[in-house]
């Protein structure tokens, strides 16, 4: 196991939590003559504290994975184990990012990130006192009063991040967190994401079609392929961390992207897929969705 | 903004609402007869002035107000609970809507005068049967639109909770009642607007005080004049207690600013 020696130069202590066992899991989305596989016996084992990229083209399934990672959709066969218990629903311990924020407009910054506190019955001088440190954690000081319709996507995204890491979570699960940022904020929030994730250490599965970023974040990519979505390949990447532009402009990382390509380049598939959503199958929002989840 | 600009915008609502006046003073003292609608019964500006004069110096004015603000207050409160419970239950969970949504269907286009004969009979007190239309006037809309406004809630706003440790009874409290507040509030100040448009229809019951009496009363006697009166009063009632409505709506939603975010 090379990449475990490698990672453990990396981390002064290395993190015992947070490995997740994605164990022959199946996911069928849809109802009658709609259902279809969204994801096909995918098999794979994240160590903890490690950074893995779920790299694909949409509708591959990547999404889907995450959601029941989350514990937001149930596999129709095969088990995930988050340190060797099998995942139930949701819990804090396992944090989900999505593409779009997704924090309480009615409740302002501070309360925002202060809410899972709240929600374990945390006094407020005490949640509140942690959630100021988390805003500055992420660089949002003088911003705890404001309310997140006045911000930025990028300081949006900030906030969302500080609100699920304050809860400690084992696992960081992000669904194309800055996939709605320009490229210069993109490039701050990942920076902001893996300085973070080296004073941590939780284990981040991290969803994304863009291969650069993928290069950028990811210890290991896990290609993914569509109709049905499996996993067609693992990529280590060997670049060493902190990660600086000479290896985002060196000729392995350019090696690396071609790669890549040629893999995300499918020639059986010529229009583009619907993308698949963490919570449910991409039918038309039904009223019930939310109450149809599981629990 | 420049300032001639916000200066007209002020003088704007009271130079419509003069235009207006001046209208009816003219349909109204030439006795305008226009075919369709004549204007040969209705009173005079300066005639409503003197019987709305005439009005505040009677002792029956207070009662009058009293009686009126007291039933819509409570036909309003009573059909906002309902309204606002019934609506989360319908909207959050199938089993109670397809339970309950049949008989409200059938019930909601009834017209409150429809209730009249019905209330009188199933309520011992009058009082209680012109809260009773009161509330039916205020209840649909407070219901439909907390309904709409639970299904407005996104689902990854519910899905974020739960991650984040949210508890069943959690979710109702801490995401569907705030996500849906804009609408209640929605609902709210059109069934206040409800509960004072069935107020005369209500007051037709009572035999001695309330605005709405106060007008009917006024056209059985053919005191026209005193009719505008009723029915300006109605109208300023109304406009209050929907401007009050949204004063309390903004102060618990400092968040929420409808047509831009703040």
């Amino acid at each position: 196991m090379n990449a475990v020696l490698e990672l453990s130069r990396l981390a002064p202590a290395e993190p015992t939590t947070g490995r997740l066992d994605i164990d022959r899991v199946s996911i069928e989305l849809g109802a009658g003559a709609a259902r279809f596989t969204a994801l096909q016996d995918v098999s794979v084992a994240i160590r903890p504290g490690e950074f893995v990229c779920l790299l694909g083209p949409s509708g591959c399934g990547k999404s889907t994975l995450l959601g029941a990672l989350a514990g937001h959709l149930v596999p129709s066969r095969g088990q995930l184990l988050l340190d060797g218990q099998p995942i139930g629903g949701p819990a804090p311990e396992r944090g989900l990012v999505f593409q779009h924020h997704t924090l309480f407009p009615w409740l302002s910054v501070l309360d925002n990130v202060a809410y899972g506190l709240r929600m374990r019955g945390v006094g407020r001088a005490q949640r509140r006192a942690q959630a100021m440190t988390w805003l500055s954690e992420v660089g949002l000081d003088g911003f705890e009063h404001h309310y997140p319709g006045s911000l930025s996507g990028g300081m949006q995204q900030r906030v969302e991040i500080a609100r699920v890491l304050i809860n400690e979570p084992r696992v960081l699960l992000m669904d194309e967190p800055f996939g709605a940022l320009d490229a210069l904020t993109r490039l701050k929030m990942q920076e902001l994401l893996l300085a973070l994730w080296a004073r941590r250490r939780m284990s981040v599965v991290f969803v994304t079609h863009d291969i650069d970023e993928a290069l950028f974040m990811a210890d290991r990519i896990l290609v993914m392929s569509a109709r049905p979505g499996r996993v067609v390949e693992e990529i280590v990447v060997p670049a060493e961390r902190p990660r600086t532009a000479d290896w985002l402009t060196g000729p392995a990382f350019a090696a690396y992207k071609r790669h890549c390509l040629d893999l995300l380049r499918d020639p059986g598939l010529t229009v583009p897929l619907e993308r698949l959503s963490p919570l449910t199958q991409p039918a038309p929002a039904d009223a019930d969705a939310a109450a149809a989840l599981p629990d | 903004m420049p300032a001639h600009q916000s200066s007209i915008r002020r003088v704007l609502p009271v130079l419509s609402l003069a235009a207006c006046v001046a209208l009816w003073h003219v349909a109204a003292s030439r006795h305008l007869h226009l075919g369709l609608v004549t204007f040969q019964n209705v009173p005079q500006p300066l005639e409503v002035v003197d019987a709305a004069w005439a009005l505040l110096q009677s002792p029956k004015l207070q009662n009058h107000l009293t009686s009126s603000l007291g039933r819509v207050a409570f036909g309003f409160l009573i059909a906002a609970f309902v309204g606002v419970a019934l609506g989360l239950a319908i909207g959050r969970f199938r089993w109670v809507r397809e339970t309950l949504m049949p008989p409200l269907e059938v019930a909601r286009p009834i017209p409150a005068v429809a209730w009249i004969p019905l209330s009188i009979l199933m309520f011992p007190s009058s009082e209680g049967s012109m809260i009773f239309i009161t509330f039916v006037g205020a209840l649909f809309p407070i219901l439909l639109n907390t309904i709409h406004g639970v299904h407005g809630v996104d689902p990854r706003l519910v899905a974020s909770a739960r991650s984040l440790g949210t508890g069943r009874w959690g979710i109702f409290s801490q995401v569907i009642l705030p996500a849906a507040a804009p609408s209640v509030l929605t609902g709210l100040s059109i069934g206040m607007g409800t509960c004072w448009f069935c107020l005369v229809t209500a007051e037709m019951i009572s035999g001695q005080y309330g605005i709405g009496y106060y007008t009917w009363e006024s056209y059985t006697v053919q005191n026209y004049a005193n009719i505008i009166v009723g029915m300006l009063l109605i109208g300023l009632l109304g406009m209050g207690s929907s401007a009050l409505l949204h004063r309390i709506g903004h102060a618990l939603m400092p968040w929420y600013r409808p047509g831009g975010r703040a």
